[in-house]
């Protein structure tokens, strides 16, 4: 018998602070990838709604609430963080942990957006990307999933593995972007 | 020298910098060129192939003559252009491509040999022998004619990249570019506006110019602060568009401002890539020069740059200026002179009509036909009807009409259009498609028509983009025709230049013509004009009238030489940026990463992986003893390996049997919950894709596994079939690879080990081998799946990765309590050598079922990828090279990868190869060399001994031929 | 270069892997002999000009799409869901016509 001790992904990586910014490790609880059936997606909406709160989300966008949310995650793919899910929804899905295969950042502050904009293709002003949108792209060679929390709030995930250069990535960015606005 | 009057200069705020050591003083504001001609430095650089002194030519990024070097140690940076450097206290720079001293340059001796170094000098005079080119004669040339040098050092200054998208890109913010941004952020757009100097303005900050009444500067100033107050509108300074590419991308290279570079973290220079709706070009024109004997001289410049030193930073570019010039533009350069106080000593119109109102010697119908001076220009010659005339100057302006800048017009391949009233090339309509030009760099001159112009490109563009454009009045401003006589070239005695950045003459471009290199872009190759870092900015308008004459043809006829991105040189830091150490590619580290290294466990990449080559023990001096001393613990103990980097990719759904089998040679259906199977994977043309295990978890659920490599291009394969062959499977599959964290038990010890770990004990009968199933491990569910790559009774035991580390340490320890450890990849390599497993060195993408011995895993029963091509009789040829295990057997024990095979007695020659090896390793087992290869119709030579020669390391090995399987070929130990 | 992924919009090229011909969609029958096989496998046309490719939104939302671009200006004509254009919907009126 053997007793097993648990790391987050970006544990002793983050949080950091450079100039006005800030980026913490979120703990986002159960994360799980969920794929429906063929001919299933209203079902599957109805059966979110039921079970969690929340419809399941249309292309690039969140449903639901911190703590319990519905992330587009790609084509015929949403993740479910938050919650254990429900059994039900098996039947119109299929369903598979994630919990521990994602890297989740939070990037907080007045030029996060400006941030990541050295990280990522992708349009993130404000008209086209505006709070509840969310993004699978690549960040610095990275898949990663982007989501507007807040105006000045963004969710980064990346695989696991790549924590540690999301760590380093995130802060030569941030340091490069803090120091154009010092003074 | 300065002049007093104000500029775009702080007089309270001095700037001490350095010059080829010696000290000056300079203003904020200055450029180094600008502060460099307040101090009357005049030469500041030798040329390219001839060593003649140069001076500053323009004031601006197209500069060819006064290139320098900043800086020095790792951060020096060469080739920098005067007129665009922005002075900064404490600035250090030195000139370039001479030796030992500016003044005195040993090499200048080239100019004397000039009649044996025109056009085409490297492709007549160095062919011969033709062995001398790389030790001699190209090392010659490149110390003689060069630029400057980098330090060789590594460069640790930070360079950025990043992305920025709008819906109106405006380029260039003179008249046209500001009022096209301002109308483009008043209709709500997205506006970038970016331009290559330090403020807005354009021309409007080195001219006189009043645009509704006030100075054009301040105009700019207050539409400048009205864009930014709209709120949607982003002005980016010191930044020039560098290409035009697809669909509206843009690359710009902003250079920071020198006191927010210096910051710790901050970069000097980002890479934007801007993503744009539509484009304004709005980059307005250049400044040609005319060419006559000896134009080249320090102190012969541009008129506009002349006006600009004047009127901008307040800088007098000699005590007496001669100005000559083909247009109105002359006159308001000598009349801007007279108004700032310096002396003209004489304006020379070549148009015989032309008249002046100003108080200076005038030669209308005159020409500047050659010059005096040594380091310097101290007098001209001016060629009229009535004779030629030589009159003192330090200065001449010289104006030969201005080009359009039309380079990022080009840029999709479009070609420029003639345009005769300003003998000048203009952007092709739709060049660039949803970009519009306007203004200068559309041969609009005048401060008015650059307003209309500007407003108008944006309403297009608004239009474009489905918005209202708002009601813009056209601001006052002077609306003055250029009345433009054209002139190329003033004839008469003497080396006239073009290309001052390359040294290239018309009489080059003539002797090109000559010796039949009518094309322009034979022309520019063989006389090499347009090909230094300023592109033929200044140069290759004027050239390609010179071959037009010299061929008999019209310009637009001649057309022009390709324009190409960049428009500026960009650093390759800057491209590369972040690219350095860590930022080079993203690693992917394990859970066990960190006990790995401590343990000293030297890392290996696979993919961007890494993962442990050994583990070094205690008084071990060579890899190979931890390497063998791991194998042994695993084939008599325990040994425990990460092997998380496998690709997991989890697959459930009613169709997914189905869907297995058809990406799958074998059958996947019939594999009952709870077991596990070999499969393996073909590309569409028959050859081996990928192999692995696919366990299945129940009954429409199945987690396969792939290769570390291949593990990304399975994942895209599943998806083209899914939903480009079968979309109505109904399957689903997603990566869990970086859910699990999954470590290797491998050894006759191996079941005690996971006896001690797991939550319930484990036999023989409940797993036997290839099962596989839930397990909990101190309460975590985990998942266990008794397989083996080392030949061993192994199983593979996965936990949520948050466990990973834990379970790795715990594992690890436990197993060095029973005389195991740790291994890494050599051991893990050796193992499967041992058991003639294969990897992509053996499946490296020109490999077939056949050729690896595992056609009758190809099932006869159903399709599946792969199955038809596999089928063809090229793919079965008994003749092909088939995998076989080898061994040495002669006096050399050695094996090399990669080495090629021969028969015996045969000679090591192409035409005489059977075959290559792909892996090998030192077998602590059998106490020799392994390797895996590939020979012709190599299963029926099993016993026969073959030649190895390697031909880089020269090493020659006789080899048997084996099994590839060499260690317990019954698979006895792994299914006990 | 852009590319419009019919599910997540207009995207950097950079988020996209390239395959080739979109013929690799018209898979034959098992049995329809060497020359279709060899066709399909082999034989590709290289136009100046339209031509129709796979495109996989590998670090987006992992889509197959079927572009329709040019060779010579570079202009991205249609894109179109693969799965779409397999099942036959997405022949006409389907995709994103720019």
């Amino acid at each position: 018998m053997t007793r097993l001790a648990a790391r987050t992904p970006l544990q002793g990586l983050l949080s950091l602070t450079v100039g006005d910014q800030t980026v913490t490790e979120a703990d986002c609880g159960f994360m799980t990838s969920i794929a429906p059936w063929r001919g299933q997606d209203a079902a599957l909406s109805e059966a979110l709604k039921a079970a969690h709160g929340m419809s399941a989300p249309g292309p690039g966008r969140i449903t639901g609430r911190e703590g319990a949310r519905a992330i587009w995650f790609g084509q015929r793919m949403i993740l479910l963080a938050g919650p254990a899910p429900d059994p039900s929804l098996a039947a119109h899905a299929a369903l598979t942990d994630q919990s521990d295969a994602w890297a989740v950042a939070r990037l907080q502050g007045p030029q996060a957006r400006e941030v990541l904009m050295r990280l990522t293709p992708i349009d993130l002003r404000d008209g086209v990307f505006k709070n509840g949108h969310t993004a699978r792209t690549d960040l610095r060679h990275m898949m990663a999933s982007i989501t507007r929390l807040g105006g000045q709030s963004y969710q980064i995930m990346v695989f696991r593995a790549f924590a540690q250069t999301l760590a380093h990535d995130l802060q030569v960015a941030m340091e490069g972007v803090a120091a154009r606005h010092e003074g | 020298m300065r002049i007093e009057g104000a500029g775009l200069i702080d007089r309270d705020r001095r700037l001490n910098f350095r010059f080829d050591g010696r000290s000056y003083e300079g203003l904020a504001g200055d450029t180094l060129a600008s502060a460099l001609l307040a101090n009357d430095v005049r030469l500041v650089g030798r040329s390219f192939k001839y060593h003649r002194p140069r001076g500053i030519l323009t004031a601006g990024s197209e500069e060819p003559n006064a290139l320098v070097t900043l800086g020095s140690g790792a951060a020096q940076e060469p080739n920098l252009r005067a007129p665009a450097l922005e002075l900064f206290e404490g600035m250090e720079a030195r000139s370039q491509n001479r030796w030992p001293s500016l003044q005195r340059d040993l090499l200048a001796i080239n100019d004397l040999a000039a009649p044996f170094l025109g056009a085409g000098f490297y492709y007549k005079t160095f062919m011969w022998p033709k062995s001398f080119w790389e030790r001699g004669y190209e090392p010659l040339i490149r110390r003689a004619a060069g630029l400057g040098a980098l330090s060789g050092q590594h460069n640790r200054d930070v360079y950025e990249k990043a992305f920025a998208h709008c819906d109106l890109l405006v380029i260039g913010a003179g008249p046209a570019g500001l009022i096209s941004a301002l109308t483009a952020a008043r209709a709500g757009a997205d506006v970038i506006l970016v331009d290559e100097d330090v403020r807005t303005g354009g021309r409007l900050n080195a001219e006189t110019h009043e645009i509704d009444g006030m100075p054009g500067r301040e105009w700019a100033e207050e539409i400048t602060n009205e864009l930014l107050e709209t709120g949607n509108a982003r002005v980016m300074t010191r930044t020039t568009v560098t290409g035009a590419h697809d669909q509206g991308t843009y690359g710009a290279l902003e250079k920071l401002p020198p006191d927010v570079a210096a910051r710790a973290g901050a970069p000097l220079e980002t890479f934007w890539r801007i993503v744009a709706r539509r484009a304004v070009l709005a980059t307005g024109a250049i400044e040609r020069p005319v060419a006559f004997a000896n134009n080249d001289r320090p102190g012969v410049m541009t008129a506009s740059a002349v006006r600009a030193y004047v009127n901008r930073w307040r800088v007098a570019t000699g005590r007496n200026v001669a100005v000559f010039g083909n247009s109105d533009d002359a006159h308001r350069t000598a009349a801007d002179l007279i108004a700032a106080g310096v002396h003209v000593s004489a304006l020379v119109d070549s148009r015989h009509h032309a008249r002046t109102g100003l108080d200076v010697p005038f030669y209308p119908g005159g020409q500047v036909c050659n010059t005096d001076g040594r380091h310097g220009l101290e007098a001209i010659t001016i060629a009229t009807a009535a004779g030629t005339e030589k009159l003192q100057a330090e200065c001449l302006a010289v104006s030969g009409g201005w080009n359009p800048a039309v380079h990022l017009s080009c840029h999709l391949n479009a070609r420029p259009v003639w345009k005769p009233d300003i003998a000048a090339f203009v952007p092709a309509d739709g060049a660039v498609p949803g970009m519009w030009p306007a203004g200068a760099c559309r041969g609009e001159f005048s401060t008015r028509a650059c307003l209309v112009d500007g407003i108008g490109a944006a309403v297009d563009a608004l239009k474009d983009l489905g918005r209202r454009a708002p009601h813009m009045d056209v601001p006052r401003a002077e609306d003055a025709p250029c009345g433009l006589a054209p002139l190329w070239h003033v004839p008469g005695k003497g080396r006239a230049w073009l290309d001052f950045q390359n040294d290239v003459t018309v009489k080059d471009v003539r002797q090109a013509a000559m010796e039949n290199f009518r094309s322009v872009e034979h022309m520019k190759r063989y006389t090499t004009q347009g090909m230094a870092p300023d592109q033929g900015k200044n140069s290759n308008i004027g050239a390609l009238a010179v071959l037009a004459d010299a061929t008999g043809r019209g310009i637009p006829e001649t057309g022009t030489t390709t324009f190409r991105p960049p428009y500026v040189p960009v650093s390759i830091a800057a491209l590369g940026a972040g690219a350095q150490g860590q930022g080079f590619a993203p690693q992917r580290l394990t859970t066990s990463d960190k006990a790995s290294r401590r343990r000293g466990a030297p890392m290996i990449e696979v993919g961007l992986w890494y993962r442990p080559s050994y583990f070094p023990a205690p008084g071990e001096t060579h890899w190979r003893q931890a390497c063998d001393r791991e194998v042994r613990l695993v084939r008599e103990a325990v040994g425990i390996a990460d092997v998380s980097t496998l690709g997991k990719i989890d697959i459930q759904g009613p169709d997914a049997g189905r869907f297995l089998d058809f990406v799958y040679t074998n059958t996947f259906s019939t594999l009952k919950p709870g077991r596990v199977r070999y499969g393996l994977m073909l590309r569409e043309d028959g050859h081996v894709m990928d192999d692995g295990t696919t366990a299945r978890l129940g009954d429409q659920h199945y987690l396969m596994t792939t290769t570390t490599a291949a593990a990304g291009e399975v994942m895209r394969h599943l998806e083209f079939v899914h939903q480009g062959l079968l979309p109505d499977c109904d399957v689903r599959f997603v990566s869990v690879t970086e859910q699990w964290a999954q470590f290797a038990v491998a050894g006759p010890k191996s079941r005690d080990l996971l006896n001690e770990v797991l939550d319930h004990t484990i036999d023989g009968q409940t797993w036997p081998f290839m099962a596989c199933g839930p397990v909990r491990v101190g309460g975590i569910e985990g998942r266990l799946f008794r397989i083996s790559f080392s030949g061993e009774h192994a199983y593979e035991l996965a936990v949520p990765a948050r466990y990973g580390e834990s379970l790795f340490r715990d594992l690890v320890s436990r197993a060095e309590g029973m005389g195991g450890g740790p291994y890494g990849m050599e051991a893990l390599n050796v193992m499967r050598l041992e058991k003639g497993f294969i990897t992509h060195a053996e499946i490296h993408g020109r490999t077939t079922a056949f050729d690896i011995g595992m056609e009758r895993m190809v099932s006869p029963n159903k399709d599946c990828i792969g199955k038809a091509a596999a089928e063809r009789p090229g793919l079965t040829d008994p003749e092909r090279e088939q995998l076989v295990g080898l061994k040495p057997v002669g006096a050399v024990k050695m094996l090399i990868a990669g080495a090629h095979l021969f028969d015996k007695n045969a000679s090591a020659v192409r035409e005489n190869d059977q075959g290559y090896i792909t892996s090998v390793g030192f077998s602590p087992t059998f106490g020799h060399f392994l390797g895996l290869g590939f020979l012709r119709n190599g299963r029926a030579r099993h016993g026969e001994v073959v030649r190895m020669v390697d031909h880089l390391g020269e090493v020659e090995t006789l080899c048997e031929v084996q099994a590839p399987v060499q260690f317990d070929p019954e698979g006895g130990r792994t299914r006990d | 270069m852009r590319i419009t992924c019919p599910v997540c919009g207009e995207r950097d090229r950079r988020e996209f892997h390239y395959k080739g011909d979109a013929v690799a969609l018209n898979r034959p029958d098992p049995d329809a002999g060497d020359a279709a096989w060899d066709d399909y496998i082999h034989t590709r046309d290289n136009p100046a000009g339209e031509t129709r490719d796979l495109w996989y939104h590998e670090t987006g939302c992992a889509a197959w799409i079927v572009v329709t671009r040019n060779t010579v200006s570079h202009e991205v004509l249609d894109t179109r869901l693969a799965s779409d254009v397999v099942r036959g919907a997405g022949k006409r009126g389907g995709g994103v016509r720019k």
